[in-house]
Parts: structure tokens; C-alpha cells; sequence
């Protein structure tokens, strides 16, 4: 079985600063990690290649050249290689357009499952790994907490949404968007990291090679366009109650229900 | 002459970095106030395959160069000396004399369960009577028929009870003083091999040192590691690298005080303003981490010298007795800076300061390492 696991690179902060002429977030100086949900991603993956020794997992990304940093992590952690898609007309794509370009590198490579993390902590969009599926026209299960079991031509999986648990199957090959919260990633292992500086084992791939009409990624092949991107102000406001201690925990109840923290 | 790290190296000091942070850090005051063994710092570092960084991949090591390894040391040191030291003495002082001595029989053996981690190691050659004099063994090994017959004792082990295979020295031959000392090596539960009462010690509590009794304990004599009389040689060279290992774990406590330390003075306020803000703070900082720097660098460079085959006695020593004697330096002046709370149990610059006492004392004391130094510039 081939797996591909995507994975984005995304800033290790939430104080990024933004572009105010095009509304896109500035990654310079902040540090880079590996999204988190495509993390438990890819340890997904790694757990059942050692179930199944033959299993082979590739770590994918659309990014700057700089993103092989985050390649070489996942083969260091146990991926059999990395598969870079780096091109400067596919700057400024938005998630439709990196749809279209990960689709096309995807068929590239082969692959019987695809893992994507649910969403990415910089944009928090759901929407690659989604898109991604229906550009390859295959099925896809989002909100995987568990992989339950993988046969030859199908997966079972738990999804977890906010309220309820769904066992679902799907047939192979499958795209599924991967919870952080599903398993603690391993770490690096120090004979990977010997191997993978002996051996290039990041492939890079352009917009050429795939042979995408440039004028459907990149800042032109995008519909989103970000109007203005800014933190939320919070506001210090405290209000003050007495009330019996009955009233308060109806109270307290209350506000959690309409805030949905809780449903029942 | 280049001082950039490798990618090897880079890749390597990031995850270093995120098991001490993540993994290590957490249970490293808890490990110091019970004093016990911190297995879990030992099952995260065989998940990441670090305890046989420097060895070959034919016996299970990840075949990383020696400065991996010390990068090792310095970044769990940094958060926890104990973790720190017991992969030093895992990998530099057990490990390493069979890697180096041992026959190919002896390898397969011993060196694959070591270095992936399946088996702990430990060294074993300071006697009662026999400390920085290590000639003055009294352990006695005879051969008696395909057996060797081991008895003595000795004390401060590192590992002590945790490890399963102890490279310990024995005399052979007492008429011939140190040319009549033997190397071995001997596991955990053969019969006659029993430990001592642990050692209540002032820092890196978590470390197990006690003594290891040996009463008629019978080996087979292919437990030999070398040949009989090449003991002593076998022990100094093992220490001379073990003292690179244990210069960057002061290395990793002085750096670890200093992050400590910068961190507190941004956000302890004093007259009304941060700490950080007022000149002897700032001035105090300045010099511990340059002098720190400098540590790194002799650490550093010795570390390269072994990897690269070229002379590194005097080199090690160098960066032993001048790392651990800047590690208590810069762990004294950290307490300094965060006063009273720097002196309780709640933040760990008093424990590391404690643990770095006992870099200038183990595997060679400063003194042994200025006779190292100067032995080698007069000779």
C-alpha cells in the first residue's frame, strides 16, 4: 500500500504579521513547524507501515524550497521519501488552487490512501484536503480521530464530530483529514537522519512537470482573495451577579449551552 | 577550519532539543527529589535511537559522527544532568571499550542490544582505595580453567542495578602493576554479582551510583575484553572519552542555568522595573555566556578531534576541566540572579548547581586534568 501524507508548513506563533497590500500572512522570522494535524497525519501512517512493513509512505508538500525542512523531518520520523511541489507561478494560491496542484502531483506519484490534516493553524480553511478529493474524484472521510481498520480496498475509520462519533468505510483509494488529538507523533530517529543526509530522498516537482495550466494556480487560478486579515480585539468586560447558588450553576449552565461548550 | 554545524548535526540538535524540552524537562525535579532512576528519559531515547548515536549501523547504532552525540549530552543536560549522565556513561564509558576492543564474537553479544537500546551499560573501575590512583585495583580475576574467578568491589558506579552489561577491570597479574590489570565483561545476574547500598549523593540524585560486589563470580574467559594486561589502557582511553562527555554535560548545565536565568530577569521586577534592565544584570549575563561559548567551542572541537582520529587526550581534558568548572561558575552567579527564589526547590537553577559539583569530580578531577594538560605540554 502507498500512502501519501500531506503536510503544510505552517509559522509556530500566533503573533504573524500580515501584508496589508495583499491580506497574506508573512512568514519571515517566525519559526516554521509541521501543521499539527498533519502531523498525527503522518504518525497515522507510520503506525500502520509498522503493522505492515511493505507499506510505503511519502510525505507531500506545496511550498517555498525552504518547506523540504519540514520533508526531511517526516523521513526522519520513518517516510520512505519526501515529494516537493515548488514553482513560483503557484505563489499565492489559494485552497482551490493548491487543490488543483496537489491533485496533479497525487496522480503523479500513485496512491492507494491519502492523509490530509483536517486544517492548517494559519489559514484553519478545512478545505484542502477536502477539495483535494473531488479534483481526484475519489472518497474522502474528514474528522478522522481513528484508523479503525485498512483492508486490501477499503478503510474503516472513527470520525469525531462536535457532538457525535460516526464508524464510516470507504473504498480505496480515499482521501481522510487527520485530528491532532488522534495520537502523540513520534519523534525523529537518529539513523533516519543519518540516512536521509547521505541520500536525497526529497523529490522536487514543478508546475511544468505536472503540466497545470499556470493560469489556474497561483495568485490568477485563485477565487479567494483576503480583504483584510487582523486579531481579534478582546474586550475586558465583567459583569457582576448575586444570585443563590441554584441561579448560578442554572446560570453558568446556560452560557455554556448557548456558547455550545455543551449540548445537553 | 569550519564551525558551522552539519545538517546531520542540526537535524540531530532539534530533536535533541524537543525530547529534553518535551520529555525530559518535566519529570527532571521529580527525578532529583526521589532520587530515582529516570527510566522514562531511557525509553524516550531508545524510541529516538540515541543510545548508540556514535556507532555503527552493522550493531544497531545510527552511525551519526561523535559530535551528534555530544550535542546529545549538552541538550538533556541542559534540562536534567542525571539524563545527561546516564547516557554518558551508557554510551561513552560501557559502550565504547567493546565497540573498540571487542571481537567480533564479543559484538554481536554485547554491542546490538546496547546500542539499540534493548541493554544499558556500565563501567566499572574506581575501588576504594583506587580513585583518580586507578592503578591501585584490588578486584582480582584468575583464570581457573575456561573460567575467569572474580572477586572485590567497586564503588561509585554509574548505572549501578539499571545497567545489564558492566565493562569492569580486574587484576590478573599483581606483580606487573597496572600492566596486570584486565578488562571484562560481565552481566547483571551472574551469580556472586550483587550491588550495594546507593549513594546519597548532593546532585544528579537520579543517577544510580553504588557499588558493585563480586564474590567468586565466574566468567567464561571469552568474557575478556582484550587481552589479559591491557586493562589499564583500555580504562584510560575509555576515559578520555568519557570526559568529552561528561565536559558537555557541564556544558548543558551552564547553558541550562543561563536560560533559566535570562528568562526570570525579563519578568522579575525590582524598583520597578525588570531586572533585566539594570546593568549588573545585564553585564553578569554577558559574561556567563561568553565564557559558556567558549566551553562550547573546547567541547566542541574536542569532540571533532575524536571523530576525526586525531590526538584528543589533552584536547578532552581541556574541555572537562574547563566546562565543569564554568558550569559551577555560571549555575553560582544564576542563583545570584534570581536570589532568594534561585536558592528554594521551586525553580531548578539550585539543582542545577548542585549538579555541577560534580563535574569537576567524576571521570577525572580537575586536578587529574591539569596533570592530563601539562603532562602532555612538558613531556
Amino acid at each position: 500500500m502507498k500512502i501519501v501524507v500531506l503536510e503544510k508548513q505552517v509559522p509556530d506563533s500566533t503573533e504573524i504579521t500580515v501584508d496589508k497590500k495583499t491580506g497574506a500572512l508573512i512568514r519571515d522570522g517566525v519559526p516554521a513547524i509541521t501543521n499539527p494535524d498533519d502531523l498525527a497525519g503522518l504518525e497515522a501512517a507510520l503506525e500502520l507501515k509498522d503493522k505492515n512493513p511493505d507499506t510505503e509512505v511519502v510525505v507531500m508538500t506545496m511550498g517555498l524550497p525552504k518547506a523540504a525542512e519540514m520533508l526531511k523531518e517526516g523521513v526522519a520520523m520513518g517516510a520512505d521519501k519526501g515529494v516537493l511541489l515548488t514553482d513560483r507561478v503557484l505563489g499565492g494560491s489559494d485552497t482551490c488552487a493548491t487543490s488543483i496542484a496537489l491533485a496533479a502531483a497525487l496522480k503523479k506519484v500513485g496512491f492507494d490512501l491519502v492523509i490530509a490534516g483536517r486544517q492548517a493553524i494559519d489559514g484553519d480553511t478545512a478545505q484542502v484536503g477536502p477539495q483535494t478529493a473531488e479534483r481526484l474524484d475519489i472518497p474522502q472521510i474528514t474528522y478522522v480521530d481513528e484508523i479503525l481498520e485498512v483492508k486490501e480496498d477499503s478503510i474503516t475509520v472513527k470520525r469525531s464530530l462536535e457532538d457525535v462519533e460516526q464508524i464510516v468505510t470507504a473504498k480505496l483509494p480515499c482521501v481522510i483529514t487527520t485530528l491532532s488529538g488522534m495520537n502523540k507523533p513520534r519523534y525523529m530517529q537518529c539513523d533516519n537522519i543519518v540516512d536521509l543526509c547521505k541520500e536525497d530522498k526529497i523529490e522536487v516537482l514543478t508546475n511544468a512537470e505536472l503540466g497545470i495550466d499556470p493560469e489556474t494556480v497561483g495568485f490568477k487560478g485563485s477565487p479567494t482573495s483576503v480583504k483584510t486579515t487582523f486579531t481579534k480585539d478582546v474586550t475586558d468586560k465583567t459583569e457582576v451577579f448575586t444570585l443563590s447558588e441554584q441561579e448560578t450553576a442554572d446560570m453558568i449552565a446556560k452560557t455554556l449551552k448557548e456558547k455550545q461548550i455543551i449540548t445537553k | 577550519m569550519d564551525f558551522n554545524l552539519t545538517e546531520q548535526q542540526l537535524m540531530m540538535q532539534k530533536l535533541f532539543r524537543e525530547v529534553a524540552q518535551n520529555e525530559i524537562k518535566e519529570n527532571a525535579a521529580d527525578v532529583d527529589e526521589n532520587e530515582r532512576f529516570p527510566k522514562e528519559s531511557v525509553e524516550v531515547m531508545r524510541q529516538a535511537k540515541m543510545l548508540g548515536i556514535p556507532y555503527s549501523r552493522e550493531y544497531g547504532g545510527a552511525g551519526a559522527d561523535y559530535l551528534c552525540y555530544i550535542l546529545a549530552i549538552e541538550e538533556l543536560s541542559k534540562t536534567c544532568a542525571t539524563s545527561g549522565v546516564v547516557l554518558s556513561a551508557h554510551t561513552s564509558l560501557g559502550t565504547w571499550p567493546i565497540a573498540q576492543f571487542g571481537t567480533e564474537e564479543q559484538k554481536q553479544r554485547f554491542l546490538t542490544d546496547l546500542c539499540t537500546g534493548k541493554k544499558l551499560a556500565a563501567f566499572g573501575l574506581t575501588e576504594p582505595n583506587a580513585g583518580t590512583d586507578a592503578a591501585g585495583q584490588q578486584t582480582t580475576a584468575v583464570l581457573d580453567g575456561d573460567e575467569y574467578v572474580i572477586n572485590g568491589t567497586k564503588i561509585f558506579i554509574t548505572n549501578a542495578g539499571e545497567a545489564d552489561v558492566y565493562v569492569i577491570f580486574a587484576m590478573t597479574d599483581k606483580t606487573k602493576g597496572t600492566r596486570g590489570i584486565s578488562a571484562f565483561i560481565l552481566e547483571k545476574g551472574t551469580p556472586g554479582f550483587t550491588f550495594g547500598l546507593h549513594e546519597k549523593k548532593l546532585g544528579i540524585r537520579g543517577s544510580a551510583t553504588c557499588e558493585l560486589i563480586f564474590n567468586n563470580v565466574r566468567i567464561p574467559k571469552e568474557n575478556l575484553l582484550g587481552k589479559e594486561g591491557m586493562g589499564f589502557k583500555i580504562a584510560m582511553q575509555t576515559l578520555d572519552g568519557g570526559r568529552i562527555g561528561i565536559a558537555a554535560q557541564a556544558l548543558g548545565i551552564a547553558q541550562g542555568a543561563i536560560d533559566e536565568a535570562v528568562a526570570y530577569v525579563k519578568q522579575r521586577k525590582q524598583f520597578g522595573r525588570p531586572i533585566a534592565k539594570f546593568q549588573n544584570t545585564q553585564f553578569q549575563l554577558a559574561d556567563m555566556q561568553t565564557k559558556t561559548d567558549a566551553a562550547r567551542w573546547l567541547v566542541y572541537s574536542a569532540a571533532t578531534a575524536k571523530q576525526e582520529g586525531r590526538p584528543y587526550t589533552q584536547l578532552a581534558a581541556e574541555a572537562k576541566l574547563f566546562a565543569a568548572e564554568t558550569a559551577m561558575e555560571i549555575t553560582t552567579k544564576a542563583i545570584q540572579l534570581l536570589g532568594g527564589y534561585g536558592y528554594t526547590r521551586d525553580l531548578p537553577v539550585e539543582r542545577m548547581f548542585r549538579d555541577a559539583k560534580i563535574t569537576e569530580i567524576y571521570e577525572g578531577t580537575s586536578e587529574v586534568q591539569r596533570m592530563v594538560i601539562s603532562g602532555a605540554m612538558l613531556k
